[in-house]
């Protein structure tokens, strides 16, 4: 909502997402390939459409490590990829950090970060790791113990409307993390303290590390299980721009909105469907063909 | 013997003190608000009272969400709820991104009448080795009611245990942080020691010194960091050896950090951590559970003939409950 762009920039935006991601799962020997598969098009839709960022204030080649925060080093600089702190700003909080691929390969397709930014993922010394933490790019919370982000999201909501801001504030998750006890907790505590610029996006993808969320620990059904804690809940197909970014332009009174984006975890990919390890994807020779196939991409391509 | 003046709900009135004038100072309460007495500042500043009800884990989040926007959120419940139970959102969502959270602990060690359940005794444990935390543990009512300004400057998270209900007044100067309290200097032997034991330990160390045993008495409130001077000068001059007292297990708490000042220095003295030694503990009053566990001041008189081999036949009267403040206060309800 920088600047509001058009479906057919936001479709080409994660379409570019799967691409990128796909390449670089077939150079670096492995990647959280489905977790981008599936949220290509949220991600693109946040940063396209839902969020209203300022322009980046992070370099566009990643900042080597240079420490973790303690006392006279400040808490992270990954945010300022999402633009400088406004009081009429959104904030992004990118719960599943396990999904930072994807993130990277946003914020390389909508202009905030180099396109050779992907280089720098899992070196040794670099803040574009696996796992964001607060240094990496797009990430404002570490948040790879999962659960966590929402309730931080809710104590700066919180604080943000002892403020008086405008900018709301988003949180990411994947579904597997409404296993955890603590996003209960927080979906309770947000409703009861009516916090209506607060939302979720959450990755209905149906996957975890073990497999089928259904078969390892069901969690359905998140939409009555959530809108019974009291939040603004909406079903929409994770893969339609359009219906992902609708229940974001009219807010409820008094409370959150929580979208649940049905996904599918080897969209566009067809060739992944069958593999029983959806959440890390490491190719036996033959499958990255098949793979790039589907994408209508060609080998040298992923040779470039 | 002069009798200590007691305090009646010393953290109450100081916490609206230091609010008064700090906007930003927020209180998270965790469905335990008459419990760790901030109904004081609920009712004074009831905007910036957060009610989380029975949440802890996200309750530790929340802080860290708050603290990123500039406010500086204390989070109040009993130690044991603090520091147990939301470990990783301690260590993830406000240590490390080293955020300025206070972290106030109530009924530390065997002070609650709760049992085992209540009880953190390892809780000193567990925020020491947090990379960024700071670990206060108050001794008496003068520290509670100055903890908050002593720990106001501190850029990033602070544990503080705080002790509750009628609270002895043992210190006239403020808790400063970093520094010791130097109560007794002596050549012998040197007892160091922490939260309530000091005050337990003090008929003892005034009863051995009449004996002529030259022990000296050192209070220790900052637990971390743990770098003053004169608890190394305190332990160097102690030529036959060195006690650690605490309210907590001599593993990873002041017997621990003792421990390793000592063999960081090349100090070789004798060391005896009395606390609790790898045992969980049950349910009583604090008399009974301090001797039950060997806490008690009789058991630091025989804590100083064991390193000295000589026996001073001292008999200390038990403290009668008439000295340790009304009954009511005392048999605290939860």
């Amino acid at each position: 909502m920088t600047e509001q762009a058009t479906k057919a920039e936001v479709d080409r935006v994660a379409a570019a997402v799967r691409n990128r991601v796909l390449l670089h799962t077939i150079e670096n020997k492995g990647g959280y390939l489905c977790q981008a598969c599936s949220s290509a098009e949220t991600l693109a839709t946040l940063y396209l459409r839902v969020m209203h960022l300022g322009p980046s204030v992070g370099p566009l080649i990643p900042r080597e490590f240079d420490g973790v925060p303690n006392s006279g080093r400040p808490a992270g600089s990954g945010s300022a990829y999402n633009g400088a702190r406004d009081p009429d700003n959104d904030r992004f909080l990118l719960s599943c950090t396990h999904y930072s691929l994807g993130l990277y390969a946003t914020l390389i397709e909508v202009g905030r970060l180099d396109e050779h930014a992907l280089d720098h993922y899992d070196r040794d010394g670099s803040t574009v790791e696996q796992i964001g933490a607060e240094h990496s790019p797009g990430v404002e919370v570490t948040t790879g113990s999962l659960a966590q982000a929402l309730s931080i999201g809710l104590g700066i909501a919180f604080a943000r409307r002892e403020r008086g801001d405008r900018g709301r504030v988003w949180v990411y998750m994947s579904d597997g993390e409404l296993q955890e006890g603590q996003t209960w907790e927080a979906l309770s505590l947000a409703a009861h303290h009516g916090l209506d610029h607060l939302g979720v996006y959450l990755d209905a993808n149906g996957g975890q590390c073990d497999g089928p969320i259904r078969d390892v620990h069901e969690i359905e059904p998140i939409v009555e299980r959530v809108r019974s804690f009291g939040w603004d809940v909406h079903e929409v197909d994770g893969h339609d721009t359009d219906a992902l970014a609708a229940p974001a332009l009219e807010p409820v009174p008094d409370k959150p909105l929580f979208v649940v984006a049905r996904t599918c975890s080897w969209r566009g990919i067809p060739s992944l469907a069958s593999r029983a390890n959806k959440h890390y994807v490491r190719f036996r020779p033959g499958e990255d063909e098949l793979a790039l196939k589907d994408l209508d991409l060609s080998p040298e391509e992923a040779r470039s | 013997m002069t009798t200590i003046e007691r305090v009646s709900r010393p953290y109450a009135a100081s916490l609206v003190e230091f609010a008064r004038n700090r906007p930003e100072v927020y209180c998270l309460s965790a469905d335990l608000t008459n419990s760790v007495e901030i109904d004081h500042f609920k009712a004074t500043f009831p905007d910036r009272f957060i009610s989380c009800g029975l949440s802890e884990q996200s309750m530790m989040s929340v802080a860290g969400g708050l603290a990123r926007e500039g406010l500086l959120p204390l989070v109040h419940t009993f130690a044991v709820f603090v520091t147990r139970r939301p470990y990783d959102q301690i260590a993830m969502s406000i240590a490390y991104p080293n955020l300025r959270v206070r972290l106030m602990g109530f009924l530390p060690g065997l002070t609650t009448p709760g049992g085992v359940t209540h009880q953190a005794i390892d809780d000193v444990a567990l925020m020491r080795i947090l990379p960024n935390m700071t670990v206060v543990d108050c001794g008496d009512a003068t520290e509670v009611e100055t903890v908050l300004e002593a720990t106001a400057d501190v850029d990033g998270p602070v544990y503080c245990r705080i002790l509750r209900g009628s609270v002895p007044r043992l210190f006239r100067e403020p808790l400063e942080l970093g520094r010791a309290r130097v109560l007794e200097v002596g050549n012998d032997i040197c007892l160091i020691s922490a939260g309530i034991c000091t005050g337990e330990a003090m008929p003892a160390v005034a009863a051995l010194r009449a004996k002529g045993v030259s022990l000296g008495h050192v209070h220790v409130s900052t637990i971390k960091p743990f770098t003053d001077e004169a608890l190394l000068e305190a332990v160097g001059a102690a030529r036959r050896g060195v006690i650690t007292l605490e309210n907590h297990l001599v593993t990873g708490g002041l017997g621990s950090s003792v421990a390793e000042l000592m063999a960081e220095q090349a100090i070789g003295t004798r060391l005896i951590r009395m606390g609790l030694r790898d045992t969980y503990a049950h349910g009583g009053s604090l008399p009974y559970l301090l001797d039950f566990y060997g806490l008690a001041a009789r058991h630091v008189v025989s804590t100083v003939e064991q390193l000295t081999g000589e026996h001073f036949g001292i008999e200390l009267t038990p403290v009668s409950g008439d000295e340790r403040g009304p009954v009511a206060e005392r048999a605290e309800a939860l």
